[in-house]
């Protein structure tokens, strides 16, 4: 990276280089976002149980199981590739970090799949028009949970999806950046950053799958 | 002047090392990534925003002061916001319920919150804490280009179909979920998109100064050198940062509610509009001290140098911003005592509401110890400091009313409220707003702002500003309840139009008074009297540059070996210790040898 005041050695401060800490300053406000968003699904549930249904009833929860395991991979995946450029290899680096980008793709591949069945089956936001039924029941089958089920999920479940569109985003362009040379052994700032920031998307995950999937 | 200010003196001189003429047009002035340009961005928009929101309060009063009788000037209004009649326009419900509602938001989303934050944070913090620039210039510049594009959203929303936003500055559901209840269907939605926007700007903003403030300061400058204002702004940006994301969920659901349908908070369709009201105020309170710890900083750090004395309790006064940092995220429960409670939460809601008056009366009595037996200079800074001391005083004492439930009972939602509001809000942030521009002026321009002036703009806005703000307390112990169209249609609030009418007359010459503020700033920017490095005789590391800094602030690293308030100290020849002083710089004695200062490694 070029040197510039993002990068100036620390003087009272910490001893960890500003891009490092901002991301981290950063990751906190988002643990505060997906916090509301959560919290006012428990209170929701809470409130409402009967708008909401038992686990696997509605939704898939083995497909989802199994993106869950794919972006679990894809976590694996860059830590391989930073520890790819802490040892100057450029080759494995661009490996990585073009496999985390395909695992990521693929995870929101999967989740555009499931919401295109799920609203098929009656299970969409708008609470006007939910009237989700059971999986795999005949058409005109009781409906099953209330607005707020659809509401939370694709809230949730959604904003996700975007933050790892994103990530997947920013991911290309270090993808970009690797192939042109630009991280070394000694300048890996936006590896580990990216990094950073992909691992608390796939952490958040779990969550949510665990809330809304599982619970 | 110390040998550091001289030495730095004649290495700006010889050009330092900085390359600032250089910089093209548009990147110095428009995508600026100077923090001091994009301080003075934040200023002039906000103090738009703040003569915006001046305007809409002075329409609120017309209407309140002479309810339903055609507004001067109401003509040149669309026929969505008045009504045509022979002798001229009167005002509908709806725009005035828009018009209680932009004042609030654009007061304190994009007036107050800006001017402290965007203006006071930019500017003070790399300055005071010895830093070049933010920790991420660019990333500043996006902060303030998003809160362009936010502003805009919201003006514009006057002027689509149904108007602007009509459900208050709060939005409860379910008045806000649909246009159904308000009339408000676009404008609504507008109003959700653009805070939306701003959030996001606060939220860059906010992990651009943390880092700074981590990371950036100066060799020496360690966390208890910190002058107050610096640790107001890190405390601030730290409740940005959590409280932010809140109120963007919250606002993204709402958002949801209106357009695709969703039933967060819809009771028709099972939904939960307390549900609203809790994120927005787990939001709302934090924001409420957004809006007054630089405030304090601001206050203490013009008391400290105008009354030439070290601040009061120094480190108590840092543990007390702190301490209501924390407080302020458990007591968001008392704006809801009214709202359907359990009775026990609200008695612990409203015990943890009082316990911030002990870090709050910390700092006050601070304030008074500072000013106990000191030489005070009454310039127009600390005219106004003193002013927010005794408003503050006023506002938190009205707090203790409301944060009781059952006196709450009576004055929620009155103008006991409103009172309380302004009382905090200008009385407080915008007195402060208005000391921190004046003292900081010379930094900023490179001149000084007019002292005459000055004065009698002080004089007239603290005269009338009391004599339109307090008497809302009694209106509403008489029972006159808040974002009310036409009070006078309740026989009981008949008989309080005379005093409405009062308040009124005065509330246009406040807002006139600020026309001196306009004329003295203008003119002062170009023709006011050349300011030195150091015009208050200030410790601070943003005084030992000159004025204004040049691109890149400090020409080398300045040394820092001392607190920030060392006033009057029998070490010094002069009545003032500028941080970068050595241990022994300051006097004519024999300078102790080979000072390393505290926090630099060999």
């Amino acid at each position: 990276m070029t040197p510039t005041t993002a990068d100036r050695a620390p003087m009272a401060g910490m001893k960890v280089y500003n891009l490092k800490l901002g991301m981290w300053v950063f990751l906190l406000s988002e643990v505060m976002f997906f916090t509301g968003l959560i919290g006012a699904y428990i209170i929701l549930r809470f409130a409402h149980p009967e708008a909401f249904a038992e686990p696997g009833v509605v939704l898939n929860v083995p497909l989802t199981a199994f993106n869950t395991f794919v972006l679990i991979c894809s976590s694996v995946t860059m830590v391989k590739a930073f520890a790819a450029i802490e040892q100057g290899d450029q080759q494995g680096l661009q490996k990585w970090l073009l496999a985390t980008i395909l695992l990521g793709a693929f995870f929101v591949g999967v989740q555009i799949v499931e919401y295109t069945i799920l609203t098929g089956e009656g299970f969409v936001p708008m609470a006007e028009s939910y009237h989700a039924i059971a999986r795999g029941a005949a058409e005109g089958s009781a409906v099953i949970g209330g607005p707020l089920y659809g509401a939370t999920f694709y809230t949730m479940t959604g904003f996700h999806g975007a933050h790892v569109s994103i990530g997947v985003l920013c991911l290309c362009f270090t993808w970009w950046r690797a192939r042109k040379g630009a991280y070394t052994a000694g300048s890996l700032g936006g590896v580990e950053i990216m990094g950073l920031y992909w691992h608390f998307v796939d952490l958040v995950w779990i969550l949510l799958f665990t809330i809304v999937y599982l619970i | 002047m110390s040998t550091t200010e001289q030495e730095m003196g004649k290495a700006l001189d010889a050009g330092g090392h900085h390359d600032h003429h250089e910089i093209p047009w548009i990147r110095q002035y428009i995508f600026a990534t100077d923090h001091k340009m994009i301080a003075k961005q934040f200023m002039f928009v906000s103090l738009f925003f703040l003569v915006v929101g001046g305007a809409l309060a002075g329409m609120m009063r017309w209407q309140l002061g002479f309810p339903s009788q055609p507004m001067p000037g109401g003509m040149i209004l669309p026929d969505a916001m008045m009504a045509p009649t022979p002798n001229g326009a009167i005002m509908l419900p709806e725009f005035y319920n828009s018009l209680v509602t932009m004042h609030g938001t654009i007061m304190i989303f994009f007036a107050i919150m800006p001017l402290l934050v965007g203006l006071f944070g930019n500017l003070l913090i790399p300055l005071q804490i010895g830093a070049e620039d933010m920790a991420f210039p660019r990333l500043n510049m996006v902060s303030f280009w998003l809160a362009v594009p936010a502003g805009i959203l919201m003006l514009a929303s006057f002027g689509v179909e149904g108007g602007a936003a009509g459900a208050g500055w709060t939005s409860y559901a379910p008045l806000s979920t649909s246009g159904e209840w308000t009339g408000v269907y676009l404008g609504q939605q507008l109003w959700l998109a653009s805070l939306t926007i701003l959030g996001f700007s606060s939220l860059v903003g906010s992990v651009n100064y943390i880092s700074t403030v981590i990371n950036m300061r100066a060799p020496g400058m360690t966390w208890f050198r910190m002058p107050l204002a610096t640790w107001s702004l890190f405390v601030t940006a730290v409740l940005i940062l959590l409280a932010i994301p809140i109120l963007a969920g919250a606002l993204i659901m709402l958002l949801f509610d209106q357009t695709i349908g969703t039933g967060f908070f819809r009771p028709e369709v099972g939904g939960e509009p307390l549900l609203w009201q809790h994120l927005f105020w787990f939001f709302g309170h934090p924001e409420v001290y957004i809006l007054i710890l630089p405030a304090m900083g601001i206050t203490s750090e013009v008391l400290a140098n105008r009354a030439r004395k070290p601040i009061f309790g120094y480190h108590s006064m840092v543990l007390a911003i702190v301490g209501i940092g924390f407080l302020g995220w458990i007591v968001w429960g008392h704006h809801m005592f009214q709202s359907g409670m359990n009775p026990l939460l609200g008695t612990s809601f409203m015990i943890s509401t009082m316990a911030i008056a002990v870090p709050s009366a910390i700092k006050v009595f601070n304030w008074l110890a500072t000013l106990w037996k000191a030489d005070i200079h009454l310039d127009v800074p600390m005219l106004h400091a003193l002013a927010f001391v005794s408003m503050f005083i006023i506002g938190g004492l009205s707090g203790i009313f409301m944060a009781n439930t059952p006196v709450d009972i009576y004055i929620h939602d009155t103008y006991f409220i409103v009172a309380h509001i302004h009382y905090v809000l200008f009385g407080g942030s915008l007195f402060a707003i208005f000391a921190g521009i004046t003292f900081w002026f010379p930094k900023m321009f490179g001149r000084m702002m007019n002292e005459p002036l000055g004065k009698v703009h002080f004089v007239l806005t603290l005269i009338f500003y009391n004599l339109v703000f307090f008497p809302m307390h009694n209106l509403g112990l008489r029972g006159m309840m808040r974002r009310i169209y036409d009070f006078t249609q309740y026989e009981f609030l008949a008989p309080l139009q005379p005093m409405n009418q009062f308040i009124t007359v005065f509330a246009f010459l406040l807002i006139a008074t600020q026309v001196l503020f306009v004329i003295n700033f203008f003119w002062s920017i170009f023709k006011g009297e050349k300011a030195s490095e150091n015009p208050w005789d200030s410790n601070t590391l943003e005084w030992t540059v000159p004025s204004p800094p040049p691109h890149g602030n400090f020409a080398e690293m300045p040394m820092v070996y001392r607190g920030p308030y060392e006033y009057s100290s029998p070490e010094s020849d002069t009545d003032f210790l500028p941080q970068t002083t050595p241990p022994g710089g300051g006097s004519s004695g024999v300078p102790e040898p080979t000072p390393t200062p505290e926090g630099v490694e060999a």
